[in-house]
């Protein structure tokens, strides 16, 4: 346990220094970063000023080990447009990066786990087409679309739900749906296959010859066991989420992290962009480092695996 | 020494004839294979079917609706956008762009992927390790939060996108090709082909390449979707395609400029086009995944 505890944490180690260097190789191979970090309309003697606070002029790896440095000491920048540290900006944004993604979760759970326990239940049957047919909808349609599709149908036509910001509980509702389209597929179409695996298996084939209802035996043996790689995925998603995001807050305008990188790439807002694909990108590796080492201590098959 | 006599590979020697006669047709999806035809040939003939010019438009005729709209005419079939450009001119010549791009970083990600996972199942120790950490790493990362990172610092162009693409998605064939090529490693023509003293180039090329194309085609069938999405979504963040290019993902950009005031035909359209695409792609893909490829299934 402890070996794969401290391989699996290489491995994160090893995810962390590739984002770092490969965002930091990017922004210094593709052109001038300077030109990039200095505010659109300053002067030349602005830009040598800070090419020279940069350190510019050093070796690469000296380069390197200050970025890094500033990054473990949370010091990110500055944002052009809010005139704020960009750490503050980010974390301000979380909050409602994080609402819309459980509401999405929420919403992926409520769909795909009842459609795919009844595709798997009533298999081959009229459901489990109607669930085929929704599992490929939910991931050919992009996610932005469909927040397009709701705007126009829910606030263009109707006029039921607001079209933009946030606030209230109706402003996350078609954001959320958006968003949890996507991973509603999905997690229908996991919870089906792990459904139908567990139906197969020798305790369940022992409960229906006690003779329990078959509603008992899907409630109350098969459910639960089948639900352990869904949650394990789920929870994978919920970071997903926050990353997929950024389409559909500019869609929606929602202010969240997805919302901070766009306007960061509009307003040309350097070390916003740089800054919040870091800490993106050094969120999903966390996370799935924790699951992974979770569920190594839950299933000690894990452990053993190569 | 001839070494291919001494150790013929499984799919390597059949003639095409007869690996397509292998190749049954029944169950075929007629349905996915239709529409890619269909906008294929859009793509290919785009000059010869649009009816007007998609990137130059008249302001006179600004946000017309489809022709069976009232107000709606035959001149503009699906309407115009808000410079009054053909939608279907742009849709036409935007399958293009949406097939030029996805077809070509699929392929660029398949041969980056393929090329990795050779390498790294057949020579194993150090350079397997080499690769398949620094694939794994490249697997944690977001795709598109880095794509759109990416995409932001080199600028929008079609060409970077479909460099960009492949950068990010190569890691699913490494993965999957190596562990193909671990186990064909095993199999007796390849191990007669190394005790014959064939050259490892030959080997990989003769002996494995063929052995793994399928799996690399129905990995790239499943990927076009995936990509085609991402180019949509980097375009309508405008990063992708640069304007006045038509692209779908522009479209939608461009769209949700007339949403609010109910102008549908830019938002519906479009987004069609993308849908039946990648419903398509992955139609294709599901079957030819079961069809050449059982290993594959449980993927």
């Amino acid at each position: 346990m402890k070996r794969f505890v401290l391989r699996r944490l290489g491995y994160a180690a090893l995810s962390l220094v590739l984002l770092s260097v490969t965002i930091f190789l990017f922004v210094r191979v593709t052109g001038d970063p300077t030109v990039l970090l200095v505010e659109p309309g300053a002067s030349r003697a602005d830009i040598d000023a800070l090419r020279h606070d940069l350190g510019l002029d050093r070796s690469l790896l000296v380069q390197y080990g200050t970025f890094l440095k500033d990054i473990v000491r949370g010091d990110f920048g500055r944002s052009f447009y809010y005139r704020t540290p960009v750490l503050e900006l980010y974390l301000s944004r979380l909050p409602n990066s994080l609402l819309l993604a459980l509401a999405a979760m929420a919403f992926s759970l409520i769909i795909g786990i009842p459609s795919g326990i009844l595709a798997a239940v009533r298999v081959n049957s009229w459901w489990d087409s109607g669930g085929k047919i929704f599992a490929l909808l939910g991931l050919s349609m992009p996610s932005f679309w469909v927040g397009l599709l709701l705007i126009l149908f829910f606030s263009v036509y109707l006029g039921w739900l607001p079209s933009s910001g946030s606030g209230t509980l109706w402003h996350v509702l078609m954001p959320a749906f958006a968003l949890g389209w996507y991973f509603a597929a999905a997690h229908m179409r996991l919870t089906r296959s792990s459904m139908l695996e567990v139906l197969g298996s020798e305790y369940v084939k022992l409960a229906r010859l006690k003779g329990l209802p078959e509603a008992l035996v899907i409630s109350k043996h098969a459910f639960k066991n089948a639900l352990i790689p869904v949650m394990t995925l789920a929870g994978i998603n919920l970071v997903l989420m926050v990353n997929v995001a950024i389409v559909v807050e500019t869609v929606f305008a929602w202010p969240g992290i997805g919302r901070l990188i766009y306007e960061g790439i509009s307003f040309r807002d350097f070390p916003v962009v740089q800054a919040t694909v870091l800490m993106n990108g050094a969120m999903v590796i966390v996370v799935s480092l924790v699951v992974d080492i979770l569920y190594a201590v839950v299933d000690p098959r894990i452990r053993y695996e190569r | 020494m001839s070494v291919s006599t001494a150790a013929p590979s499984p799919a390597a020697g059949l003639p095409l004839a007869s690996r397509l006669a292998a190749f049954r047709t029944e169950g075929l999806p007629v349905f996915p294979i239709l529409i890619l035809v269909v906008l294929v040939f859009t793509a290919v003939f785009a000059e010869f079917i649009a009816p007007h010019n998609p990137e130059v438009g008249s302001l006179s005729q600004r946000f017309k609706p489809p022709a069976w709209v009232a107000g709606g005419s035959a001149e503009h079939w699906l309407g115009t956008d808000h410079i009054g450009r053909d939608v279907l001119s742009r849709l036409i010549f935007g399958t293009r762009v949406s097939m030029i791009v996805g077809f070509t970083a699929v392929i660029f990600a398949g041969v980056l992927g393929t090329a990795l996972g050779i390498l790294s199942g057949f020579f194993g120790g150090w350079v397997d390790q080499v690769i398949m950490r620094i694939t794994d790493a490249w697997l944690a990362l977001p795709a598109l939060t880095f794509a759109i990172f990416l995409a932001a610092i080199v600028g929008p162009s079609e060409w970077n996108i479909v460099i960009i693409l492949g950068a990010v998605y190569w890691t699913r064939y490494a993965r999957v090709i190596r562990g193909e090529v671990l186990s064909l490693k095993e199999r007796d023509f390849v191990r007669l082909a190394i005790v014959a003293g064939c050259s490892r180039w030959k080997i990989m090329r003769k002996h494995l390449l063929p052995n793994v194309l399928n799996s690399a085609i129905v990995l790239g069938t499943l990927m076009l979707g995936v990509v085609i999405v991402t180019e949509a979504a980097l375009s309508f963040l405008g990063v992708g395609v640069p304007p006045p290019k038509p692209a779908w993902g522009l479209m939608l950009a461009d769209g949700k400029k007339g949403l609010m005031a109910g102008y549908w035909w830019l938002t519906v359209f479009p987004g069609v086009c993308i849908v039946l695409m990648v419903l398509s792609a992955n139609l294709l893909g599901d079957w030819l995944r079961v069809k050449l490829d059982p290993q594959l299934r449980q993927l």
